[in-house]
């Protein structure tokens, strides 16, 4: 991954809402001493930008909005998962459940 | 330059709220808690045949009713002589952006379109924003939204950033916070900037797009059964689904039908922690959202609340994470229909409620949603087994949200523990008394009360008797 972004590129900026001494006084004790962070995708606006620079996108609705570059051509990476053996078992078992009863049954 | 800090903009919030939704509330106002709720629905929400045919424009609703063959057949084999009713499934799954939250987003969004609003912003970390940014892309409507999905670490909860990911794929724009219940701050702020149509979950518009699901499959169970459903049972989170659903079922004269809350016991996991954000492993459909928002609706993001469950509401079941990823590989091996989580904890709550009611009953769970990467079992599971939660199979009893998920050995073992209304609806009573800091309240308050508790004035008395 390169380290600059261009203009047009499809990014990932990020900044601070609010830091944790203007956070709301409901939120509890381990949230208040996080600030309050926004992650946006967008198309780079300005000739380029450096991973960690300020920056503006637009976003796919045509928003400008400032922030920190984060990532350039971010990916989803979430997934399937990894085999889980206690749901794999589930359906074989219940298959022959339905055919010969279980064990405790009378 | 607008003061944007926090305690400004709060409030600034009823003045934001009105030119974002076009509602005038204080139309309802009656009296301190008390508001014309029927009033409110009548004026501002749409008729069953408006919505239906809205929601026709953009193809929502008219989802296929199911009967779980496998499943009824399974749940026979563990009742009692008799016992066994036939559960029928809605399969909502089908709607355009795959689940039932369609219906809502259809109505609001038409909304924001008939007023000249040029876009539509939705605050939501669930299938609600897939289903604004599908149905604003259907309309032609720009689109935000709104989402509460990483913790502190960075670190994004699976099924949200799954949800983002279809959201974008709609070519909605989304916003992505860390957590914290802040986001109604940021959410306002939005509003004020882009002057885009507030499409909350919990407007008049939201609820009425839901009455349909409620009178479709009423229909559709006369046809198949020729009767009305006994039972009919809702996940219940924000209160809009068994809210609608209710009262569609009430408006197709379905008037008998019970109708069954299930939620998923999170106890104990704080909403607004950072900590306990990612040691979920269900991001909606929980008691985390069900008994706040039941017991104290308008905490909502509108001034009033059109969902109003407990008005509606005979029970509330609980089941536990490992039981509803259980049902959730039943649905999968027995009946071939990849779905969930969300509807699969009504369902869950269905299978163990079936066993006890006679064999010649029925029982309907009115929705699925599409599943995939980030919302599948193995995905939750393996997320929760990252977070240092222990997956094990075992007896359900042990689950203990956010340390342990135990995955049943035998559909016997599918249990739900009932909460106890009186209970949940003396809490009502209790946040009333905290949030309009009083406790005498006036006759029309307490009839008000004894309406939205769906309980004689009497006992709205007692309860706060009881209180004092």
């Amino acid at each position: 991954m390169s380290e600059k972004a261009i203009r047009g590129q499809w990014v990932k900026i990020h900044t601070i809402i609010l830091n944790p001494s203007q956070r709301a006084p409901s939120v509890p004790e381990d949230t208040s001493k996080c600030p309050l962070e926004m992650w946006l995708n967008g198309f780079l606006d300005q000739d380029e930008a450096t991973i960690g620079e300020e920056c503006v996108i637009k976003t796919v609705i045509g928003r400008s909005v400032q922030g920190t570059l984060t990532q350039i051509e971010p990916k989803y990476e979430h997934s399937f998962g990894k085999p889980i053996q206690e749901l794999l078992e589930i359906g074989p078992k219940v298959r022959e459940f339905i055919e010969q009863g279980d064990s405790d049954e009378r | 330059m607008r003061d944007n800090s926090y305690a400004n903009v709060m409030s600034r919030k009823n003045e934001i709220m009105k030119q974002a939704v076009g509602i005038d509330y204080s139309k309802y106002e009656i009296e301190g808690i008390a508001f014309d709720y029927e009033k409110m629905m009548a004026e501002v929400g749409y008729s069953l045949e408006e919505v239906t045919t809205i929601q026709r424009e953009t193809s929502v609703g008219n989802t296929p009713l199911v009967e779980l063959k496998q499943i009824n057949k399974l749940i026979k084999r563990i009742s009692p002589t008799g016992k066994g009713a036939r559960i029928f499934l809605k399969d909502e799954a089908a709607n355009p952006s795959g689940s039932f939250k369609d219906r809502r987003a259809a109505v609001s969004v038409y909304e924001a379109q008939k007023h000249g609003y040029k876009g539509v912003i939705a605050a939501t970390s669930g299938n609600y924003g897939a289903a604004v940014a599908s149905q604003a892309a259907k309309r032609g409507l720009k689109c935000i939204i709104v989402q509460e999905t990483f913790d502190s670490q960075g670190k994004g909860q699976p099924e949200i950033v799954e949800k983002a990911r279809a959201c974008e794929a709609y070519g909605a724009e989304v916003i992505q916070l860390s957590v914290g219940p802040e986001l109604f701050y940021y959410f306002l702020i939005l509003l004020e900037q882009t002057g885009f149509f507030n499409a909350s979950l919990y407007t008049p518009f939201g609820i009425a797009g839901v009455e349909t699901l409620g009178s479709e499959l009423n229909r559709q169970m006369i046809e198949k059964t020729g009767k009305s459903p006994d039972y009919v049972v809702v996940t219940h989170a924000g209160g809009g689904n068994l809210t609608g659903t209710a009262r569609g079922l009430k408006k197709a004269g379905a008037t008998q039908t019970k109708i069954i809350a299930a939620s998923v016991d999170l106890s104990g996991l704080h909403m607004a922690s950072d900590r306990d954000f990612n040691r979920k492993s269900f991001t909606t459909g929980h008691t985390g959202f069900g008994i706040p928002f039941a017991t104290f609706p308008d905490r909502s993001d509108v001034p009033r609340n059109a969902a109003r469950a407990l008005r509606y509401m005979d029970r509330y079941l609980l089941v536990t994470q490992g039981e509803t990823f259980y049902v959730t590989e039943l649905l999968a091996q027995l009946e071939g229909m990849q779905r969930g989580p969300a509807g699969n904890t009504s369902l869950c709550a269905a299978i163990s409620l079936a066993r006890e009611l006679d064999a010649d009953q029925t029982v309907v769970v009115q929705e699925t949603e599409y599943t995939g990467a980030g919302k599948c079992p193995s995905a939750q599971l393996s997320f929760a087994g990252q977070n240092g939660i222990i997956v094990r199979t075992g007896n359900p009893e042990d689950n203990l949200p956010g340390t342990q998920i135990v995955l049943p050995c035998s559909p016997r073992q599918i249990h739900y523990t009932e909460m106890d209304m009186h209970k949940i609806k003396t809490s009502y009573v209790k946040q009333a008394v905290k949030n309009y800091d009083k406790t005498h309240f006036s006759d029309t308050e307490i009839a008000f009360m004894a309406q939205d508790l769906n309980i004689t004035e009497q006992a709205v008395q007692e309860m706060l008797a009881s209180i004092k």
